[in-house]
């Protein structure tokens, strides 16, 4: 299906020029070389761009609306000039079986080359009655997409673990995408967020277009350019932790200054995220730690989210830091003592011999002195 | 002078007047902590180093800022405790375990500085803080020799210097008690009733058996116990915390056995004086004789 007649929009009227400077944008904004842009433009030129499947599961399509608000490359970029949605059931203008049909058609034009997103969690409980779409059950639909795909991202951390709907009790026993294709041998870039930051699907995605190979990827499956470090070691409020300056109450003084908000139950200590580093959706200060709330925690599963089997860690709870300041910046416990030198101790044993010796032999002549006064006496 | 029994006694008289004056003590009792004492508890295991205590230590007792650094750091931060710093958070290491330590007056039940101050400058509250007189204070600093745990300091380079210690916020007016406590995150130091906090330490090591050095509170005994307790993790010794070794007694109330036992009824001054002032009678009255002796040969 073409993506134009979807949207009633075409590609009319876009210079050389003009999708270069889109493409710059879109490589500099998910952080590939420069030069990616000219290899990203040659691509889409001669046809090759990368084939986009969109599924959504359980999930309140946070992550699609977030990436709809992305602006360099905003969505019509994106999804017109950029990669080839074939199949998003929200974004699209079609609905029931012709949309289903859609999904058949483009797994079958680009099979084995198409890149599958998965959007919310996929419930197994009752044999993964809880989520139909299209009259089939997620779970069966998922693996039957992600076989033929050449990639598999997860948008958000419902796709990427479970999410909110596998909160305690989770009564649906939603699990994320990984987990259901864990014996498919599909290795799924994880995405999680609430929602994720729609330039880290960019970045996977725009890579995978332009080189056809995914990002370096943790044990979690997580993008180590995005999830490589916590949020704590670059927020903004750093320099007041680094100081001891903390928002004691919401609405302090502190508070109003933008101290740290630690104290408060920030989980950026130990959550792994680049939100203090890449503007969401190039909205300066637009992430909770920005606009005077404690980092949540949505990227880590356990922490937010707890999973189907703990209780979550309570919102004004804070963690211990997982990667503390550098230990050289504290004086240690006992002061480094100084160790006389054999050589000095001689020495110091000389002068005290001496003096001693000296004070030996005035006092003999004091003593001498008085004896022949009392002599002459 | 000759030696009369005139003399003697009158010797003997001016000793046991000064005697007198001495405190007739011999071993006293153990000064354990009041049930009303305020106090402080430190968990190790909850300190992320973050130094707001520090911070908030200098602004409620109007300490001027340290100009030494620790080499590498981002901010002026205290190298140790200081004229100008009454607590100071350290790294403690102990193999590849580490932690952080705060350090500050312990408040010890029976402490050491106070039986050693002269003039009464350091002295016990009836709620358990250590305080510090500076009107009364002669300077002497024996109370920085006296503390197992280093914490009083000196102004060297003060005119007018005084002695700088940790006196859990008692001038603070605002209720709150101390500073370090209401700022810090995570609630690793707590301020509040000595016994409260023993308690709470213990149930903190009852819940979590194995997470605390030794299942243990360093402070409840040590040194004779200190209204300052602490929790060290399992992997991180107190000794490495920068904790001493202490007997289950006050080293103050041994000390103070043995140097009121030596005056106990006066009696060891007494007779040291008397023993003195006989031997210097006697010198003086060997030296008369001789002279009499020698000037009886020139007579001759």
């Amino acid at each position: 299906m073409e993506i134009g007649s979807v949207f009633g929009a075409g590609l009319g009227g876009v210079s050389r020029r003009d999708f270069i400077k889109v493409c710059s944008a879109a490589a500099a904004a998910v952080g590939l070389p420069a030069w990616a842009a000219e290899k990203m433009a040659e691509n889409v030129a001669s046809g090759r761009k990368p084939s986009v499947i969109w599924l959504h599961y359980q999930e309140c399509t946070g992550c699609s609306e977030s990436l709809l608000r992305s602006s360099a490359p905003d969505v019509a970029e994106l999804i017109l000039d950029l990669v080839s949605l074939d199949y998003h059931e929200t974004l699209f203008a079609a609905s029931g079986k012709q949309i289903e049909a859609a999904l058949e058609k483009a797994m079958e034009e680009n099979k084995g080359k198409y890149v599958l997103v998965v959007e919310g969690a996929i419930p197994l409980k009752d044999d993964g009655i809880y989520c139909y779409v299209g009259g089939k059950k997620a779970v069966d639909t998922l693996k039957r997409v992600a076989a033929d795909a050449a990639a598999v991202v997860a948008i958000g951390s419902c796709a990427s673990w479970g999410g909110i709907p596998s909160s305690y009790p989770n009564p649906t026993q939603a699990v994320g995408a990984p987990e259901v294709l864990k014996g498919s041998g599909k290795a799924v870039v994880t995405l999680p967020g609430c929602p994720a930051n729609p330039y880290n699907l960019l970045g996977t995605v725009l890579q995978y277009a332009t080189f056809k190979t995914l990002p370096k990827l943790d044990e979690r499956g997580r993008p180590l350019f995005a999830y490589g470090r916590v949020i704590h070691e670059d927020c903004q409020r750093r320099p007041h932790f680094d100081a001891g300056r903390f928002a004691q109450v919401f609405g302090d003084e502190g508070h109003r200054n933008g101290y740290c908000l630690y104290k408060l139950g920030c989980k950026g200590p130990q959550t792994h995220a680049n939100c203090s580093l890449l503007d969401y959706c190039e909205v300066p200060g637009a992430w909770p730690v920005g606009i005077g709330h404690p980092c949540v925690g949505c990227t880590e599963q356990g922490i937010l989210f707890g999973g189907s089997t703990t209780l979550e860690t309570p919102i004004y709870t804070n963690l211990p830091i997982e990667k503390p300041t550098a230990p050289f910046a504290y004086p240690g416990v006992g002061p480094a003592q100084g160790k006389m030198a054999p050589a000095a101790a001689g020495v110091a044993g000389l002068v005290i011999g001496a003096a001693a010796g000296a004070a030996f032999v005035a006092s003999k002549k004091l003593s001498k002195d008085e004896g022949g006064d009392e002599g002459k006496k | 002078m000759t030696i009369s029994r005139r003399n003697v006694l009158k010797v003997l008289a001016a000793g046991g007047a000064a005697a007198a004056f001495a405190e007739p003590a011999g071993a006293r009792e153990p000064r354990p902590s009041g049930p009303d004492d305020l106090g402080m508890l430190f968990d190790a295991t909850l300190c992320v180093g973050c130094r707001a205590c520090q911070t908030a230590c200098k602004v409620a007792n109007g300490l001027p800022p340290d100009t030494e650094n620790v080499p590498g750091a981002l901010y002026d931060a205290p190298l140790d405790l200081n004229g100008s710093t009454k607590n100071v958070i350290k790294l403690a290491v102990e193999g590849d375990a580490s932690t952080f330590m705060k350090m500050q007056c312990m408040h010890c039940a029976d402490p050491s500085c106070v039986s050693v101050c002269m003039a009464g400058a350091l002295h016990k509250q009836p709620d358990g803080i250590v305080a510090y007189d500076k009107g009364t204070c002669v300077g002497c600093r024996y109370c920085q020799v006296a503390c197992p745990f280093n914490v009083p300091k000196f102004q060297w380079h003060t005119a007018v210097p005084v002695i700088v210690k940790c006196e859990l916020c008692r001038d603070r007016k605002n209720g709150k008690g101390a500073a370090c406590a209401e700022v810090c995150p995570r609630e690793a130091v707590k301020y509040g009733r000595r016994a409260a906090l023993l308690a709470e330490a213990k149930e903190r090591i009852r819940r979590s058996p194995g997470k605390y050095f030794e299942d243990r509170v360093y402070g409840e005994a040590d040194g004779g116990g200190t209204n300052v307790l602490y929790l060290s993790p399992k992997e991180v010794s107190f000794k490495a915390l920068g904790l001493p070794t202490l007997p289950k007694f006050a080293p103050a109330q041994k000390a103070e056995a043995v140097q009121h036992g030596i005056y106990k009824l006066g009696i060891a001054p007494v007779a040291l004086y008397a023993a003195v002032t006989w031997a210097q009678l006697r010198v003086k009255a060997k030296a008369a004789s001789e002279a009499a002796h020698a000037e009886h040969e020139e007579g001759k």
